[in-house]
């Protein structure tokens, strides 16, 4: 792990990158990370988040700044602007049950191919996808999801990279910080090695690669 | 009494202590306003919480305690957090007991159809998938009819949320189940008749000889 400024750390990601981003709708997103995207401009963005939030909020900004050409997501009504940009295609849009979703971002960090899962099976978002079956029950092949980058935000993190949690604020930061080439971390608070007791970590220390400076 | 108070209160006498359930939003949500203080429900919120309590009073909100809307709750004594994949584990699992669900259609077979309106509303399935193919039991909470037009159809015209047809729906107007594959009529309102069920429902409906009415 290294500890960068956030200038640095966003200047590593190029414009029309994959990137994933922790949080559900803005709790638990990396604010700080965003709004340095949003003032360096990275544009053309492959989005992977599980919501757009809404207008001001977490990856939101994204979507205000029209930064984005792609998202995959579970959900986007809550954010009109996000719904524009897709029915005037200016987004492309891929729209994912949320837990194939997190399973799909598990897989990509785990070293699978993909999962069967029963979710979908027999609706619209079957169309394309392989269908097996395992003990006479049908499910589909979703395949893996990974990223060049993933944002995470955590409650506390030591000067190691080790991270923990808070509440709701935990979703799918510690899935995506197993799925990206850079993991890219803000946290709440930084505080000394030995402070997250062993049993306490979520995301050990050696997944993550930079480690935003407070201040 | 209104409609969307007649569900609530119908659907929590179908909770029992000790399950899981979760609510989605809208009528499903009134639900946990109406379960007996005795009975022992666990609600999942599914952003990662089991054990969703009350929304906070003026100034108390915390911004990492939140329901799946991203608003303020509280969370109870013997409350748990967990990630995304251990939320949706629960879920697709089939750990989760009971789940709540609005509803844009259900048809005679009990398939649902509440996530999108082609052309019109397209904002994504959330978790409503997942809940559908994995919850031990799905009840539909919905108003019977909107500006006028049935909910009950014999065939849904919106794309399904699952080939896996609901366990129960329940309406202002009436509960109905599907023993056999097929829509039956199982209790009325308070005040509504048989007749009334059946003149505002597009589906068939099995009418059995007894139809009591719902307490509420």
């Amino acid at each position: 792990m290294k500890a960068v400024s956030v200038e640095e750390a966003v200047a590593m990601i190029p414009a029309g990158a994959s990137v994933m981003v922790g949080g559900f709708m803005g709790v638990g997103t990396p604010e700080r990370l965003l709004d340095e995207v949003t003032r360096q401009r990275k544009s053309g963005l492959s989005l992977i988040c599980n919501d757009a939030a809404t207008p001001g909020k977490g990856v939101g900004k994204l979507f205000d700044a029209a930064l984005v050409a792609r998202l995959t997501a579970t959900h986007i009504g809550l954010n009109p602007k996000a719904q524009q940009q897709m029915l005037a295609n200016q987004i492309d849009v891929d729209l994912v049950p949320q837990g194939t979703f997190v399973e799909r971002i598990r897989a990509g960090g785990c070293g699978l191919g993909g999962v069967l899962t029963p979710t979908g099976v027999g609706t619209l978002v079957a169309e394309g996808k392989r269908q097996i079956e395992v003990d006479g029950r049908p499910f589909l092949l979703e395949t893996a999801l990974r990223a060049q980058f993933a944002l995470v935000h955590a409650f506390l993190a030591d000067y190691l990279g080790n991270l923990s949690y808070a509440l709701t604020s935990r979703n799918f930061n510690p899935i995506m910080a197993m799925a990206a080439d850079t993991v890219i971390v803000t946290a709440e608070h930084i505080v000394p090695v030995g402070v997250i007791a062993p049993d306490h970590v979520v995301t050990p220390a050696p997944l993550v690669d930079y480690l935003i400076t407070n201040g | 009494m209104d409609a969307q108070t007649i569900i609530a209160r119908r659907v929590a006498r179908e909770l029992r202590s000790g399950d899981l359930v979760n609510l989605g939003i809208g009528i499903p949500t009134l639900v946990a306003n109406y379960v007996p203080a005795d009975l022992k429900v666990f609600f999942q919120s599914e952003n990662g919480l089991i054990g969703t309590g009350p929304i906070p009073e003026q100034g108390m909100a915390h911004p990492t305690l939140t329901d799946a809307g991203g608003r303020p709750i509280s969370a109870l004594p013997g409350a748990s957090t967990f990630d995304s994949a251990m939320s949706f584990g629960l879920i697709r699992g089939g750990h989760v007991d009971v789940t709540v669900l609005g509803g844009l259609q259900v048809d005679a077979e009990g398939h649902l159809a509440n996530w999108m309106i082609p052309g019109k509303m397209v904002p994504g399935m959330g978790g409503a998938m997942d809940l559908v193919s994995g919850a031990k039991r799905v009840i539909v909470a919905m108003q019977h009819a909107a500006k006028g037009k049935s909910k009950i159809v014999p065939r849904c015209s919106l794309p399904l949320t699952s080939v896996r047809p609901v366990n129960l729906v329940v309406t202002d107007m009436a509960v109905i189940g599907f023993p056999d594959g097929r829509a039956t009529l199982l209790e009325t309102a308070p005040g509504v008749g048989i007749g009334e069920v059946m003149a505002v429902t597009e589906a068939e409906l099995v009418v059995p000889d007894n139809v009591p009415e719902m307490r509420i």
